[in-house]
């Protein structure tokens, strides 16, 4: 081989050493930034995290539009995937303004416009931790309850016979079909670290399968396996069925 | 007296009437650099109070919401950066209108004003590189190394081809101009060591290494409206001494090739970010800010008046 052209080999080797060098960096950088954190709570409508990373130009005019200044925008260094918008409930929560102006905000549909209202949005989903729920050990608080917006819907009371006393327990449990993840019970949770406490779905959420048959809940579809076999035709015609079944419902007919 | 000799007094003569200069005179050859700390600095400004502030043009019309990457002037006129867009595109995600016709925009008024009008009328780092640069020519330090200036081409082209590949705005998470604007309008992070970084580097190890050798954004600028800009710096060699005062202060150098500028009459080079250092400093008046179509006019003319005559 002439000088020449080992040389120039040489050369390209080398550049394409430091060209990849280079890129394998960039890629760690950008892999570290983007998939390491999966506890960032976004605005209402923000789409799935991914999509979400994806899109968002890292403007901040959510930021800006926020009236109660709850969002952020995550700065470098710090935990979460850098530039983009999320807040932290326990400081801040999200109020649910009717008219969402974060979303409207949104010039690229990170937010997107398909949410209408503000009540669909899913941010994340409030978690109990019972061991430190005041409601949970007895005590009579259920702030979380009296605080959330969706109150009936998204957390219910449930009350409970107490073993010592008389007074009851209630139970404060959260509903995740209506839970949007705004984290006011967080913020009102009157406990030294909040026993109630928002996460990313993800992060909380089990799912069981599509393959378990739930047979006593009425919307559970019957597959052909479970289907009863339909009744035989009966020859013999009915049997009369008595008026009235014989010790039915006595108790109801006054004659007590 | 042979030619060549007197060609060296004429350029000699040319740096002295640079060093005889008065304050005032002084003052004004850099008239462009004040307005571009003005631009530079007015524009955060304008996001800094609409984020801080408040500010307003009329009752909750915000003035200028958002940052570079995208913004909204006047609660009507969208903007965004388009090659942040073009990023976002390239990760598979089909981008809401707004953000399309921001960045349309934005092309729009690049493409006739000069690409890298952006880089040295509006991106913040361009701050922090042009104290790195006057730092440097004032402390005289001493190149360590040369890198090739394309090398920001193939930083471009790998911004590019990383979006593709793993589905996020490859230039965007990790850019020091994003990092630098977000911090300063929503709040300070580490992205000041980002900029130390840039700063020590141009400062001590390549000059003007990061914009004029590395940045992709710049390089993406660059291409842009090389071939459609309006606003360029007219070269006249009629009266020009080549006395090479321009290619001393300018960050981009290579632009100021004068035997190639000569035959096109001006600086064509898309890498020119039109900043304005050479043209006031020139003792001749052969380098000004024009409008295209009225160069060729000029050139035309002051060949014809034969103002020197070699």
């Amino acid at each position: 081989m002439d000088v020449k052209r080992r040389e120039f080999m040489v050369h390209v080797a080398q550049g394409t050493a430091v060209a990849a060098t280079g890129a394998m960096l960039w890629l760690y950088m950008l892999r570290q930034e983007a998939r390491a954190h999966p506890f960032a709570l976004r605005p209402p409508g923000a789409l799935p995290e991914a999509d979400f990373n994806a899109t968002c130009i890292k403007c901040g005019k959510c930021v800006n539009a926020c009236p109660y200044d709850t969002l952020d925008l995550a700065a470098a260094g710090g935990d979460l995937p850098i530039g983009t918008p999320y807040f932290i409930p326990r400081d801040i929560p999200c109020y649910l303004c009717p008219d969402i102006p974060c979303m409207k905000a949104c010039p690229t549909g990170a937010l997107s416009p398909e949410l209408k209202d503000i009540n669909d949005s899913r941010m994340g989903l409030a978690v109990i931790d019972l061991e430190n729920c005041l409601s949970w050990r007895g005590l009579r608080c259920e702030i979380c309850h009296r605080e959330c917006p969706l109150k009936g819907k998204a957390i219910t009371l449930e009350t409970h016979p107490r073993p010592i006393s008389k007074h009851a327990m209630f139970y404060p449990i959260v509903h995740s079909d209506a839970c949007t993840g705004c984290g006011i019970c967080e913020k009102a949770c009157p406990t030294t670290e909040a026993a109630i406490r928002v996460l990313p779905h993800k992060m909380v959420q089990g799912k069981i399968g599509d393959h378990y048959r739930l047979g006593w809940t009425f919307d559970t579809e019957i597959t052909q396996d479970f289907k009863p076999a339909p009744p035989a035709a009966s020859s013999a015609p009915p049997a009369a069925t008595p008026k009235r079944a014989p010790g039915m419902d006595y108790l109801n007919e006054g004659g007590l | 007296m042979n030619a060549g000799e007197e060609l060296r007094q004429e350029a000699l003569a040319s740096i002295e009437k640079i060093r005889q200069r008065t304050f005032g005179q002084r003052l004004w050859s850099w008239r462009y650099i004040l307005l571009r700390r003005v631009s530079q600095f007015g524009i955060l400004l304008m996001f800094f109070g609409t984020a801080h502030w408040g500010w307003q043009v009329a009752k909750d019309v915000p003035l200028l919401t958002g940052n570079l990457s995208a913004s909204k002037f006047i609660g009507l006129i969208p903007l965004a950066d388009p090659f942040a867009v073009l990023q976002i595109f390239l990760t598979g995600h089909v981008l809401q209108t707004e953000v399309v016709l921001g960045a349309g925009i934005v092309f729009a008024i690049y493409l006739l004003a000069g690409g890298r009008v952006y880089c040295a009328w509006v991106c913040p780092v361009n701050l922090v590189t042009d104290l790195a640069a006057w730092l440097r020519m004032r402390l005289d330090i001493r190149p360590i190394f040369h890198i090739n200036r394309s090398v920001r081409y193939l930083m471009l082209a790998a911004a590019l081809v990383l979006s593709v590949v793993t589905g996020v705005a490859a230039f965007e998470w990790v850019s020091p101009i994003g990092m630098m604007h977000r911090e300063i309008i929503f709040g300070l992070g580490l992205g000041f060591i980002a900029l130390l970084a840039i700063f020590l580097f141009d400062l001590l190890i390549l000059k003007n290494g990061w914009c004029g050798h590395l940045c992709p954004l710049g390089a993406f600028w660059s291409v842009v409206g090389r071939h459609t800009a309006q606003l360029r710096v007219r070269f006249d060699a009629s009266t020009c001494t080549h006395c090479g005062e321009c290619a001393r202060v300018c960050p981009e150098p290579q632009v100021l090739n004068l035997k190639r500028i000569e035959a096109v009459g001006f600086v064509y080079s898309g890498e020119c970010s039109n900043c304005g250092r050479c043209s006031p400093l020139c003792p001749e008046g052969s380098l000004a800010f024009d409008w295209r179509p009225l160069i060729r006019i000029h050139n035309a003319r002051s060949r014809g008046a034969g103002s020197r005559v070699n």
